[in-house]
């Protein structure tokens, strides 16, 4: 268990920059996710801080040492990979144990770890079985294992879950859940799926070219995006954007119009009158018949039924598409016409810069 | 199955056959009349021996007169330890090629890859002269570094492709376990390379066990000749002993026969993968 700074990381390759002045604190115990798009250096900055791709620039520090020269294994970090990376000729146990010889650790102490690991991953049927004789679910379980009995300071996880099918991503996901509740170690988490960031972390890092777009806790990340990216990227579907401006200033509250949705007050004192701005609303907080300062009208083009709720995908005024989230049963139908409005606490305003403009209902 | 594909498997299989032929016809034509009475080679070459034809005299003669068994164990050793050498050097290579970008690793690629290209042959007065200066003319040592100088080239070409065909993320979670390079190589990498060896090996050893340009140029002496080179006492300028030159050739087809029948299930694992992934 330790904490890990990063300070000012840089990483390039020839011309192009993979990451730009990265710096990231993560505490001791801490579940921080990587989560951004592919390409977006997330990767290289895990396997940077895992020491199998050198920094162009830039200090790491693990538990307070500078690891910036150090080989993988004297990190005190482990980790593991999105094709497992289990050694094909070697069995459970061996796989488990092999990284072990070279470090030191005792014969009975190794046997005692793999025994503990295997326990708490469910793993001790299969300690004589060769990878090849197990699902992908049992291989994550065993390169999991392979990371545990290392007992890393800092744990790794590469995309651990993008191998696996939708009802075994889940069920691995609570597991990676309970053993960071029963480690309580430090981990660091790519992913580039938002649900394992969202239900995962205690703190998300999105990226975007390189660079930290924000870090902060799910649900901040959810209720106040820092910026367009983090607010497009965050919620499935996506937020919906509006482009608008300011029309009028009165007494600290401006009036913001735009094309496709109806003009309304906002009490944003630094904006003023001409300034270009984008609204976002999420599609799960557009509604019918509640009120609010935010309404859109449009036609219903496409309906996708998911059970509990509904997509409606709907051609506002400026012929743009929208989404909205429709809970119950009532569908609408395709060819209908429909008002849609958002309470002020769900409405997002961005500045022309793309950063977010804080309003009175922020709180 | 219609009428169509039916022919055409079937002329599928005729040249088959008619290649099998082929291969095989001369090699049973060596070891069928090594069993004959000299006048039934002659007489009736194409004939398999029957109780008045059989003879051993070939085998007889070749065990009484020549060294036989010095030329079977030459030819094992020299075959066998190129074999090692050149599989062990050759994957070392091929890991450091492919797996490190080091100064001037390029160029050593580039200039491995004019060994495959270049015969070895070509060198051969230069290699004489070499082997006479340090003092190995007429030993196996000669034939060793010669055959390991044949082999290597190929051999890191083939294996560099199977290398890069193990996964990255193996060495990297080798590395993050705190194993060293080399225990990398030989304890994750090269159980791994174990089809790709079996090719290798085979390649490796089919053409030393029947190479007759370098034993006839390097050695001298019956104690180093190989079998190869000592069939060839029994081919005279007026008269050949054809007994005794089919007997001894049989006998070498055995070892790699034995070898390739070792080697074969890894050998068509080698072949083949990567075609059929």
């Amino acid at each position: 268990m330790a904490n890990l700074r990063i300070e000012h990381l840089n990483k390039r390759y020839g011309a192009t920059t993979v990451l730009n002045d990265v710096n990231l604190h993560i505490d001791e115990g801490e579940f921080v996710v990587l989560v951004g798009p592919s390409g977006c250096g997330k990767s290289t900055l895990l396997r940077m801080i895992a020491g199998l791709d050198g920094a162009s620039g830039g200090d790491i520090h693990i538990a307070g040492k500078l690891v910036n020269t150090l080989a993988p294994a004297e990190r005190g970090i482990a980790m593991v990979f999105q094709s497992y990376a289990l050694y094909p000729h070697m069995n459970v146990r061996k796989n488990m144990t092999f990284g072990l010889k070279f470090t030191g650790v005792p014969p009975k102490e190794r046997d005692r770890r793999v025994a503990e690991a295997a326990r708490m991953l469910r793993l001790e049927e299969l300690l004589e079985r060769y990878p090849r004789d197990l699902s992908g679910g049992q291989r994550q379980r065993v390169a999991i294992g392979r990371a545990i009995v290392r007992e890393p300071a800092v744990f790794l996880f590469d995309e651990p879950l993008s191998n696996l099918d939708a009802a075994l991503r889940v069920s691995t996901r609570v597991e990676i859940a309970n053993l960071h509740r029963m480690l309580k170690s430090t981990i660091v988490y790519v992913t580039h799926d938002q649900v394992e960031a969202m239900t995962l972390a205690d703190r998300i890092v999105v990226m975007n070219r390189g660079c930290i777009e924000q870090v902060g806790r799910p649900l901040d990340l959810y209720y106040a995006p820092a910026n367009l990216f983090v607010a497009g990227f965050i919620g499935s579907p996506a937020m919906n954007f509006f482009e608008a401006m300011v029309e009028r200033v009165e007494s600290g509250c401006a009036c913001v119009a735009g094309p496709g949705f109806r003009s309304f007050e906002l009490s944003a004192p630094s904006l003023k009158v001409g300034d270009r701005l984008t609204v976002g609303v999420r599609p799960e907080h557009l509604g019918r018949g509640a009120d609010g300062p935010f309404a859109v009208e449009g036609v219903v083009e496409l309906v996708e039924r998911l059970g509990e709720s509904s997509f409606a995908y709907l051609r506002r005024g400026d012929d743009r598409l929208f989404v909205a989230e429709v809970r119950g049963r009532q569908t609408p139908t395709p060819g209908e016409r429909a008002t849609l409005t958002a309470a002020a606490r769900d409405v997002h305003v961005f500045g022309a810069s793309g950063l977010r403009i804080s309003t009175q209902s922020d709180g | 199955m219609t009428a169509e594909q039916r022919v055409r498997s079937l002329s599928v299989h005729l040249v088959l056959i008619a290649y099998s032929v082929l291969a095989v016809g001369p090699i049973l034509l060596v070891v069928m009349n090594s069993f004959k009475v000299r006048s039934a080679i002659f007489g009736a070459p194409l004939a398999p021996p029957d109780p008045t034809t059989f003879s051993l005299i070939g085998y007889q003669r070749v065990f009484r007169t020549a060294h036989i068994l010095t030329y079977y164990s030459n030819s094992l050793i020299v075959t066998l330890v190129s074999m090692a050498l050149v599989l062990l050097f050759g994957a070392m290579a091929a890991w450091a090629l492919t797996e490190y970008r080091f100064r001037g690793s390029t160029a050593l690629a580039l200039f491995l890859s004019i060994g495959i290209m270049v015969p070895i042959r070509l060198g051969s007065v230069a290699i004489l002269n070499m082997m006479r200066s340090a003092g190995l003319n007429d030993t196996l040592t000669a034939l060793i570094l010669v055959y390991v100088a044949q082999g290597l080239p190929m051999a890191i070409f083939i294996l560099s492709e199977f290398i890069q065909q193990i996964p990255k993320d193996l060495r990297d979670a080798a590395r993050c376990d705190g194993v060293p390079e080399t225990r990398i190589f030989f304890e994750v990498v090269a159980p791994l390379l174990r089809p790709a060896i079996a090719t290798v090996a085979v390649f490796t050893i089919v053409p030393i066990w029947n190479d007759l340009w370098f034993p006839l140029i390097l050695t001298s002496s019956d104690s180093t000749h190989t079998v190869t080179l000592g069939v060839q006492q029994f081919l005279g300028q007026y008269i050949t002993d054809w007994n005794s030159v089919l007997a001894a050739l049989s006998m070498a087809i055995l070892p790699v026969l034995v070898i390739y029948v070792i080697l074969s299930r890894q050998l068509i694992a080698g072949l083949t993968s990567g075609a059929v992934k």
